[in-house]
């Protein structure tokens, strides 16, 4: 009972209530994202549309791999976090905490790999500037957003192992309770709009002069 | 608490009001009361005014002559820069949803706090770290862009503290995001029992409203000012034409922004002056219906017609006639709420208390501005006034004679709600009036000589229009008088004013139902709504003629 009483935070009265606010909150927040990214994607597509050749070509340079695999990871991370969900509603706890720090582990993964392949880019040159690989001015611009958008997606992504990190941690260490916790679908939805940028990425990126 | 069902009067709380409930600094800058919040956001916005007021000050200044004599020409740039970003986004965005929104929004909605008190305390470190961030760019050296950011000039030429600048708005705009979906949360899901949506008042809408535009359009405008960063910064082209990039991509998307800003600007003005005119013409608003789809019509049309700022950029003619008549086409809810407050008046029993000369000065400068705003929304008078100080007058007459008249119109009205304290009436009588003639002195002459051909920014300017920059600059002195009594009379009646009751005003609204100043509880027990707002007088029936149903600041205990 102390720990139900911990999540009830003034000014709400019932929990049902403030999981609801929570909720509400998150997917207006989501919206705002969705503007965030949304900018990013009309600059592509605007340049992609003004320079049709020279993103296959860049598109090419991309590492296929890195990026396929890392794709498979985020999905299945996004499969322990919405399994992690549904086990906190029916208060498995010891599914919640495994599936919560399986997820940290997969985000984890995810950007070890992802250091790797910008340490691959590197090498190949692929970082605007006068040492540039590839010929056509454009491509530079491809590459610009490749990096910004890929960067900003892993900040994305950081902050959102730190908050299934935190969940993981005070929930195993029985500070918090998970079940009715408004915060387990506020981490989940947040985590799963991470997941749903990258699989909108993945294609722009990878799949770029490769079909 | 218990539920009581009140029609007239609600039980006063007996707990020590929000500001007796601590007096360390740590219970103010820790604190998760919105009231408090509300306080700081308010000392914050101020200092940034102030600020933006001393540089455009020494603008004016040099403006008397036509030569730049008193400023270098870096120096000229570098301040009516500063003036520029400090007051769009460290004063206007902020400034009647930080104070009376934060304030209000609760009290207004018959709620305890806002939904998420941490993330609104969370916001406010967040414009302060955006604040901080761009002063030390003015610290540093300043910046010479102007408050657009146009790139290329911003990205490849200028060589000042762009991106600390930009650094400084990117994080202040997260903190608009945070308190958009905190408003909006706590307008769906705390509203006390019997509270409808059409019996909200319309500051409450207002604010609803301004929080849509806040979270769909500042995220856009977050990623434009980090991508000027990352190519000045890590030399990433995205705008450089060197490598295929589109200066004018920039323009639209910083404009997809800052055109909905304005409507962050001006539509908590509209909910403020719908307050005052009421509770000061004991009238019931005219047209409540049309006022709410009219602020939710402005906020969603806001969104498509930002391409008005980009006649004479090179995109397509057709892309321009398209925006024009959309840009005529938002005009139509402006003139619907002009038309609403007027017929308001109608009638009314008015009085002319301080906040009430602030008001009627909003709805004259607005009416103004919005008019000119048609001018430069018709392609062809745009093309002829573009970038002049035609522009600058329009939209100061908008954002200056609109939102910062309301803003002491609300400050003014609530007052005694938000200290406890009266000020005295005719100080602030005697400020409104030296405010509005100063206002006018200022900006009228600048729409006659950006119509003669002035353009804005420039630092030196032909002997010809010396006269109306004179009158310009010596208007702007009185303004800059004016602005400087409220914070006089306003900390006077902290200490020598007499103690407000909880209704000075004899206005309707919950927020005058508690005491003044409001316990950290806000009610002591929870409203229950059964009427529509503004219930001054029966339906149907003006308010009588020569009655006494009109009581001044002060009179009801």
């Amino acid at each position: 009972m102390i720990a139900r009483a911990k999540i009830l935070q003034p000014p709400w009265k019932e929990i049902s209530r403030q999981r609801e606010g929570a909720t509400f909150g998150i997917w207006v927040f989501l919206a705002s994202e969705m503007l965030f990214f949304g900018s990013l994607l009309l600059l592509y597509t605007a340049y992609r549309v003004a320079n049709p050749d020279v993103f296959i070509i860049a598109g090419r340079e991309t590492d296929i791999w890195y990026g396929t695999v890392n794709t498979a990871v985020l999905m299945t991370s996004s499969l322990t976090m919405a399994v992690a969900a549904q086990a906190a509603e029916a208060d498995m706890r010891r599914l919640t905490i495994w599936c919560l720090g399986a997820t940290v582990i997969l985000g984890l993964m995810f950007l070890v790999f992802k250091g790797f392949e910008y340490a691959e880019d590197i090498k190949k040159n692929l970082v605007p500037g006068a040492n540039f690989a590839l010929k056509p001015p454009a491509a530079q611009i491809f590459f610009a957003l490749y990096w910004i958008m890929t960067a900003i997606h892993a900040i994305h992504l950081s902050i959102g192992l730190g908050l299934v990190g935190r969940l993981a941690i005070s929930g195993a260490l029985r500070r918090v309770q998970l079940r009715e916790n408004p915060q387990v679908e506020v981490t989940a939805l947040y985590w799963h709009l991470v997941d749903v940028i990258w699989i909108i990425l993945y294609p722009l990126i990878y799949l770029m002069g490769r079909s | 608490m218990t539920d009581v069902a009140i029609n007239g009067e609600l039980p006063l709380p007996r707990e020590p009001s929000y500001l007796g409930a601590g007096h360390t600094v740590a219970s103010w800058l820790g604190t998760t009361d919105h009231k408090r919040i509300a306080i700081l956001y308010a000392a914050t916005i101020t200092f940034f005014f102030f600020l933006g007021g001393i540089a455009i000050s020494l603008v004016r200044l040099d403006l008397f002559t036509p030569a730049g004599d008193l400023l270098s020409d870096d120096t000229y740039n570098k301040l009516f820069t500063f003036h520029g970003v400090v007051m769009v986004w460290f004063f206007m965005v902020p400034s009647i949803p930080g104070t009376f929104g934060n304030f209000l929004l609760p009290l207004m909605i018959g709620a305890r706090d806002v939904a998420f008190p941490r993330l609104n305390l969370f916001s406010w470190y967040l414009f302060l770290a955006g604040g901080f961030c761009t002063l030390y760019a003015l610290i540093a050296g300043g910046v010479d862009t102007g408050w657009t950011f146009y790139t290329p000039f911003s990205t490849m030429f200028s060589n000042t503290h762009v991106v600390a600048a930009a650094l400084g708005v990117f994080i202040a705009g997260f903190s608009s995001i945070a308190t958009g979906v905190n408003f909006i949360a706590t307008t769906h899901m705390l509203r006390a029992p019997g509270m409808k949506w059409f019996r909200l008042p319309l500051f409450v809408w207002a604010i609803y409203a301004t929080s849509l535009v806040m979270v769909l359009a500042t995220p856009v405008l977050a990623v434009t000012l980090l991508l000027v960063i990352a190519e000045r910064w890590l030399h990433l082209p995205i705008f450089n034409p060197d490598f295929g990039g589109d200066p004018l991509l920039f323009q639209h998307l910083f404009w997809f922004y800052s055109h909905p800003a304005v409507y962050i600007m001006v539509l908590p003005a509209m909910g403020v002056v719908s307050e005052v005119i009421t509770c000061f013409a004991r009238r019931r608003v005219f047209g409540y219906d049309f006022m709410v789809y009219a602020m939710v019509g402005i906020a969603v049309i806001g969104f498509f017609v930002w391409g008005h700022h980009m006649f004479v950029s090179g995109q397509s003619p057709y892309a321009s006639i398209v925006f024009s008549f959309l840009s005529f086409i938002v005009a139509v809810p402006s003139a619907i709420k002009v038309f609403n407050w007027t017929a308001t008046l109608y009638r009314g029993q008015i009085g002319f208390e301080a906040p009430m000369l602030y008001a009627l000065g909003f709805l004259g400068l607005f009416t103004i501005g919005g008019l000119t705003g048609l001018f430069l929304a018709s392609i062809p008078v745009d093309i002829q006034v573009t970038d002049t100080y035609f522009v600058v007058a329009h939209f100061h007459y908008i954002m200056v004679g609109g939102t910062v008249s309301a803003y002491f119109a609300g400050l003014h009205y609530w007052w005694p709600k938000i200290t406890g304290r009266l000020y005295p009436d005719i100080w602030a009588r005697f400020a409104a009036i030296l405010m509005f003639f100063g206002f006018n002195f200022t900006f009228f002459p600048q729409f006659i000589v950006g119509y003669l051909g002035m353009p804005r920014r420039y630092h030196v300017y032909p002997p010809e229009f010396q006269v109306y920059n004179v009158m310009s600059s010596a208007g702007a002195f009185v303004l800059a008088a004016a602005y400087l009594l409220p914070p006089l009379y306003l900390t006077w009646s902290l200490i020598w004013g007499a103690r407000a009751s909880r209704n000075p005003w004899n206005a309707t609204g919950l927020e005058w139902k508690t005491s003044s100043p409001p316990p950290r509880e806000n009610f002591a027990v929870v409203p229950h709504v059964e009427e529509a707002p503004y219930q001054y007088h029966p339906e149907g029936v003006a308010p009588e003629h020569g009655g006494e149903n009109y009581r001044a600041q002060g009179d009801q205990t």
